[in-house]
């Protein structure tokens, strides 16, 4: 359909008909691709029928990415970068800008809602192969929008100048120190300063608000993209594309829009009552998404009773703590993030789907999922006797499902079927 | 040293006085009535119980504080103006009562007292209790303000449980009495299976009275925490009461989307 409107035929409305062939929409077609646009993206975009609720967690990161970037932009007016400002200012947000505790709140909380839905949706992918191919480059370009991710909280955190956020910066950034050679001269490059100060305060808000978001962006797009070309994947792992109407269209897959926009509304919806709940009741959520020794001031004299980062870095803090030696951690949390990009090429399993894998799997999977959680609490708790014990069993876990996993994944796989299982409601 | 310290108790007892002559004793009584928690070893489990929604008690918290902290300790997020709106305080009675002569009612609540005669006084500047109830928690402070006791080698005379060591004075010395703290022994297996032996706080012992009963003086330092907790975030009362009519609405508007979802589904087979 693109390829006929592109070759000089009236563009089809956003519903596919021709209707709209007269007016404003036909002068605006002319010059901008605008219903061609709409038709690749939604309207002729066939989607598997057969997502369940996992499939919700993609649409709802990129809403929680607006919601970040429109009250960032916010925030930015009256926050004031500084080693004598960034506190004060964030509290004049909260008490005397017109709802300014409103826009503060709904991105902090958004800042960990966007880690749990990303999380969510890359545990989606596990569960279902989306990274098999063709999908391997979708899967980096996810992979390296959560790169990008926690590169942006991490900065994001530093800028109230908490307490925490200059000893959590100063954790962060001592990690590169312990690259040889390079790591000291590194450490003092990434500050700007012999310490974390003005200069590092100053260049984490820049790269929060200007270069990282820009990086953000472009790497959704390109994960979009990419998703466009393969089509997505679904619970069953099958290719719908290989099976198709005599019209060309896949026979298990529908329109994109209206069914998965009405769809992803509920989805919308749902997420924002919960969404709601915490940043109206309990914006800390009991220390979670706020925590309180980040409500004194920076001050390089005292550190805070125990320093752990917000939770959705905790499982590779409690990775690093697992290990006696410095560098040893460092490297280990390290792979313990880059494993993933090479789970497409580590799986070997010929089912896609975790419906048709064996029982190995399925174990592994479930053990990973337990692993990650474990050490994310533990990540939270302080790192002495059976807690650093616990810490190196399930870092072990966590490990060895991506290690083992060229191996245990082709044992027990079932037949996959021909077409999705879909029940209608 | 000592005679500097010895004034500060004295301004404080006199200021203390002049406050709660007027009458003050007959509103604590009403608002006292929970009763104190027993002077017991379980004071780490003790809560500050408290809302800022009981206006009347954040109120009598404002009191207390411009009374007994302000001495020292400002709020220098919070304005004049603000405390007064939002605790539907006339602004006659604001200038009459809380600020200090002098204060415009869009200043922040600031000390008079300079930092570095407060650093001489007591070792260190006494911090900003704006936020304090958020870094440390009311429960906290509730405790810290209610297990102050006597220690003559403490430079202030006065030591506290929550804060060991704490370089406040007990300002409210004057209101609570003078209590001590009993400890007892106890004989503990440490590492390596050796006995050891330690101090550990059992109850607090009356030794004088204050102006008021242990159950008055509890819900004065409750509404002095209520207050504090106000402070730290003093959009929270409204943040709730917005919230519900905002989740109200989600959950019709999802509602709706599911009504939505499943018409156009109807053809999915």
């Amino acid at each position: 359909m693109a390829a006929k409107s592109a070759s000089g035929a009236p563009a089809p409305g956003p519903d596919g008909g021709t209707s709209a062939q007269t007016g404003l929409w036909a002068w605006l077609n002319k010059r901008l691709p605008v219903a061609e646009f709409l038709n690749d993206q939604l309207t002729g975009y066939y989607a598997p029928k057969n997502f369940n609720i996992w499939y919700f967690f993609g649409s709802l990161a990129l809403l929680v990415l607006v919601l970040q970037l429109v009250t960032g932009i916010f925030l930015t007016m009256f926050y004031k970068v500084g080693e004598a400002s960034s506190f004060d200012s964030v509290e004049y947000i909260m008490r005397e800008v017109d709802y300014g505790w409103l826009i503060r709140y709904l991105h902090s909380t958004g800042a960990s809602a966007f880690f749990i839905v990303v999380y969510l949706h890359m545990f989606r992918a596990f569960l279902y192969g989306s990274y098999r191919k063709p999908r391997e480059l979708l899967w980096l370009f996810g992979m390296a929008v959560y790169l990008a991710l926690m590169a942006e909280a991490f900065m994001g955190y530093v800028l109230p100048w908490g307490n925490m956020s200059f000893w959590g910066a100063q954790v962060i950034v001592n990690l590169f120190g312990t690259i040889p050679g390079i790591g000291p001269a590194l450490v003092e490059w990434i500050r700007g300063d012999y310490g974390i100060a003005d200069a590092t305060l100053g260049r984490f808000f820049a790269l929060h608000v200007a270069a990282l978001p820009l990086a953000l962006l472009l790497l959704v797009a390109l994960h979009m993209v990419a998703l466009r070309r393969t089509g997505s994947n679904n619970p069953d792992g099958i290719e719908i594309k290989e099976k198709l109407d005599p019209q060309g269209k896949p026979l298990d897959g529908i329109p994109f829009h209206p069914y998965y926009t009405v769809k992803d509304v509920v989805g919308v919806g749902v997420f924002f009552v919960l969404f709601a709940i915490v940043v109206f009741f309990v914006p800390n959520l009991g220390g979670l998404f706020l925590e309180a020794p980040n409500f004194e001031p920076a001050n390089p004299m005292s550190t805070p009773e125990h320093i752990a980062p917000v939770w959705y870095f905790t499982p590779f803090y409690a990775i690093l703590r697992a290990v006696p030696d410095q560098r040893m951690g460092a490297l280990l949390m390290f792979f313990a993030v880059v494993l993933f990009l090479f789970v497409p090429w580590l799986d070997r399993s010929p089912a896609k789907s975790i419906r048709y894998k064996g029982l190995p799997s399925k174990v592994a999977l479930t053990l990973f999922a337990v692993s990650f959680v474990v050490l994310g609490y533990l990540g939270l708790q302080p790192a002495a006797g059976l807690y650093v014990l616990l810490a190196r069993i399930f870092a072990a876990i966590y490990f060895l499902f991506f290690i083992l996993m060229p191996w245990y994944s082709p044992l027990g796989a079932k037949p996959v079927p021909e077409r999705v299982v879909y029940h209608a409601h | 040293m000592r005679t500097e310290l010895k004034r500060v108790w004295q301004a404080a007892a006199l200021v203390a006085s002049a406050v709660l002559a007027g009458g003050v004793a007959a509103e604590e009584a009403a608002a006292a009535k929970e009763e104190a928690p027993k002077a017991g070893a379980d004071w780490m489990h003790w809560h500050a119980n408290t809302s800022v929604t009981d206006l009347a008690s954040v109120q009598r918290g404002a009191r207390n504080f411009t009374s007994y902290c302000l001495g020292c300790h400002s709020l220098k997020y919070e304005r004049w103006s603000r405390l007064g709106a939002d605790l539907a305080i006339p602004g006659e009675l604001l200038q009459k009562d809380l600020m200090p002569p002098g204060d415009k009612p869009n200043q922040y609540i600031l000390t008079t007292m300079p930092a570095a005669d407060a650093e001489a006084w007591f070792g260190k500047t006494p911090p900003d209790l704006s936020l304090m109830a958020r870094a440390r928690g009311k429960d906290y402070l509730y405790q810290y303000l209610k297990t102050f006791y006597v220690d003559p080698t403490r430079q202030t005379g006065a030591n506290n449980l929550r804060l060991p060591a704490t370089a406040m004075p007990h300002v409210l010395s004057e209101l609570e009495g003078l209590k001590a703290a009993v400890f007892k022994d106890v004989t503990k297996s440490g590492e390596g299976g050796q006995a050891t032996r330690e101090q550990v706080f059992d109850h607090f012992e009356q030794i004088t009275a204050g102006r008021l009963t242990p159950a008055e003086y509890d819900g004065f330092v409750r509404d002095t925490v209520n207050f504090l907790d106000y402070v730290g975030e003093p959009t929270q009362a409204a943040r709730r009461a917005l919230g519900v009519w905002v989740v109200l609405f989600l959950l019709v508007f999802t509602w709706f989307a599911w009504l939505m979802k499943r018409d156009y589904w109807k053809d999915v087979h």
